[in-house]
């Protein structure tokens, strides 16, 4: 193998693990998990067996020196693994080296041909690729002459590499070294070491890569996961501020408050913080924008750090939102656990598997203040801003809902500064006016979107969540039965007015009507007067014409 | 009596096997006469009796009988040892 070209891998199938080494455990070579009890090594070594017989077409022979096959079968059973199939198959073969100390005495020189002779004969058996050997130093306890002992382990790894078996060896972790008998000095490849450590009660495994000759490889300690899918690696790393913007928008769920922004809706792929005082109604904003997603077609996953599955479904059902057909149908998932099950970083681990698993367009955490309790600040803040690239980097939306404990005045900062990390911020307010409680929804902010600067009441009733613009009057905003009385008064200085007006007209249109007739009367008297008129004027034009005809018949006469 | 059977379980003719051999024969004859009867396997013959009979250790003296089974691993060098576990003075 030119190192040129670099050496080449085989996958372990380990999720995550495969990334983070660039491709597996080296081909062909030893490589040791250590760890102490407990901590998973056989079953990163089963994983490894198991992928590589099922997946790789490489199979692989299980040499196990503690446990039974038959354990070993059942205890991968659970994680749904079918080892006994791949046994069946001639894919895996198990061989077990029982050793018991008390029938055993030493009388001069050995070797442990025999243990070569075994795995030779399994090997060439099934054709295998890979070997397991779990644990290799439980040889120690039985066979007292250490110097033959390391002799034939150098010989046995030396001989799987020249057999070009991929080969993981795990042994148990030593007090300040790695391995209790010192075997890393034997592999000299890859070393792999798992860790278990307890924290304020709360334990986090995890995963560092001692050594990895020839080849980059992540150096961090990186958390790991063992749960009822397996054995996943989760590397986690900021990713850095370099995510996909999205034009497009989304729906809350709720048509008010998609009005509240210009464009209605929030953008895809932002983060978005609700937050409020208890009982303000957060869960269900939260609720209700999976919803949405899911009836848009779209995948949701809802973090619930609360509430139960069947408890969410049935309190989101109370606001005539079945969320329950969602996660029936697989559009919806739902993980609730508690805060303190895992570690901060366990919990970020998690949520990045389920999240690449499942593939989600939208993610609820309900809520990220539990975290505070678990946690110091800068951790916290840390791992937020952590989930917060990832999801962005995928583009997915993200809403947090927030516990405050306080809505004084304008102090409304939450516990590990996610203001700033947050792209929108609905807050939830829960206001004592006239002895009731009103919850109000603000807007305070949302990123590259113009948006409504009201107060909205927020109201949830069995028709679902809606958004009632407050009574703006000279008293300032009002809510609830405050403002219905305030709108019911205008209302009816509203009707007052109009029938003013309306009088008002009558009244105007009699007084014109009075007016009129008069002014009929007048006219009529003034025609009377002017006919009278006439007739005199006519008169006395009769009079003189006919005086004039008179005054030539008496000049006519007296002439002659 | 019968002679009962001890199994020797060897690898090939390695230095170590053809010792162990030797000082097995060596020994039965001179402090156990007729009480074993010894019978060599090699496992490069047939290896798989080595998992039948979880042989690790190359060579491995076996006594099945009587019980407890014994497993004497080694080239049989020491001679003192060898009779310690093959019940001499106990069983006898």
């Amino acid at each position: 193998m030119s190192k040129h070209q670099g050496i080449s891998k085989s996958p372990t199938g380990i999720d995550g693990f495969d990334d983070l080494t660039l491709g597996g455990v080296p081909t062909g070579r030893p490589t040791l998990v250590c760890g102490s009890a407990g901590c998973g090594k056989t079953l990163f070594a089963t994983t490894f067996l198991i992928h590589g017989a099922r997946d790789f077409d490489e199979p692989g022979v299980f040499v196990t020196f503690e446990e039974r096959p038959g354990d070993i079968v059942s205890n991968v059973a659970s994680l749904g693994f079918a080892l006994n199939k791949l046994v069946d198959d001639q894919k895996i073969a198990f061989e077990y080296i029982a050793l018991d100390r008390s029938e055993l005495e030493e009388a001069g020189d050995y070797d442990l041909e025999g243990l070569f002779l075994r795995l030779e004969s399994a090997i060439d058996a099934i054709g295998a690729k890979r070997v397991v050997l779990d644990t290799i130093e439980s040889l120690f306890s039985v066979f007292s002459n250490e110097a033959i002992l390391r002799a034939e382990i150098r010989r046995l790894f030396d001989w799987l590499k020249d057999k070009g078996m991929t080969t993981v060896i795990t042994a148990e972790r030593g007090d300040g070294t790695l391995t209790r008998q010192g075997l890393e000095e034997y592999v000299s490849d890859c070393v792999i070491l798992l860790d278990h450590r307890v924290q304020n009660q709360i334990s986090t495994r995890r995963l560092r890569i001692v050594k990895y000759r020839g080849t980059a490889h992540g150096t961090n300690e990186y958390p790991f996961l063992i749960d009822q899918d397996g054995f996943s690696v989760l590397p986690v790393s900021t990713l850095g501020l370099n995510h996909k913007v999205f034009e497009d928008r989304i729906s809350s769920g709720i048509p008010d408050l998609d009005n509240m922004l210009a464009g209605g809706g929030f953008h895809r792929g932002s983060s978005i913080l609700v937050s409020g005082v208890a009982g303000s109604g957060k869960s269900s904003v939260a609720a209700s924008f999976a919803e949405a997603a899911c009836a848009a077609g779209e995948r949701a996953l809802i973090f619930s750090f609360e509430e139960s599955a069947d408890q969410s479904v049935r309190n989101m059902k109370s606001l005539g939102i079945d969320i329950g057909q969602w996660i029936k149908s697989d559009k919806l998932r739902f993980v609730a656990t508690r805060p303190t099950f895992y570690s901060l970083e366990m919990h970020l681990a998690v949520l990045l598997r389920e999240v690449t698993r499942f593939n989600p367009s939208l993610v609820v955490l309900d809520p990220v203040s539990c975290f505070t309790e678990s946690g110091d600040r800068l951790e916290i803040q840390s791992m937020l801003l952590r989930m917060i690239d990832f999801l962005k980097g995928h583009g997915v939306t993200a809403v947090f809902t927030h516990l405050m404990h306080s809505q004084d005045g304008q102090r409304v900062e939450t516990d590990a500064g996610l203001s700033s990390l947050m792209d929108a911020w609905i807050l939830l307010l829960n206001r004592e006016v006239g002895g009731e409680f009103n919850r109000e929804l603000y807007l305070l902010k949302a990123r590259g979107t113009a948006h409504s600067n009201q107060v909205r009441e927020f109201i949830m009733s069995h028709e679902g969540i809606k958004l009632v613009p407050p009574y703006l009057g000279e008293s300032g905003a009002l809510t609830g039965s405050a403002r219905k009385n305030e709108e019911s008064k205008s209302r009816r200085a509203e009707v007052r007015r109009r029938a003013d007006i309306l009088r008002a007209q009558q009244q105007l249109e009699q007084k014109r009507r009075r007016a009129k007739a008069q002014m009929e009367a007048l006219q009529a008297e003034l025609d009377a007067d002017e006919i009278e008129l006439k007739a005199i004027t006519d008169d006395e034009s009769e009079y003189l014409r006919q005086a004039a005809a008179d005054k030539v018949d008496i000049e006519r006469s007296r002439k002659s | 009596m019968a002679p009962r059977k001890l199994f020797l379980y060897v690898a090939g003719q390695t230095p170590k096997s053809l010792a162990a051999i030797a000082n097995l024969e060596r020994i039965c004859a001179e402090h156990l006469p007729g009480q074993y009867e010894v019978e060599v396997i090699d496992l490069r013959k047939n290896p798989k009796l080595a998992r039948e009979h979880s042989i690790v250790a190359i060579p491995t003296l076996v006594r099945e009988l009587p019980v407890p089974l014994r497993k004497l691993i080694g080239d049989l060098s020491d001679t003192h040892k060898v009779l310690v576990n093959l019940g001499i003075g106990s069983s006898a």
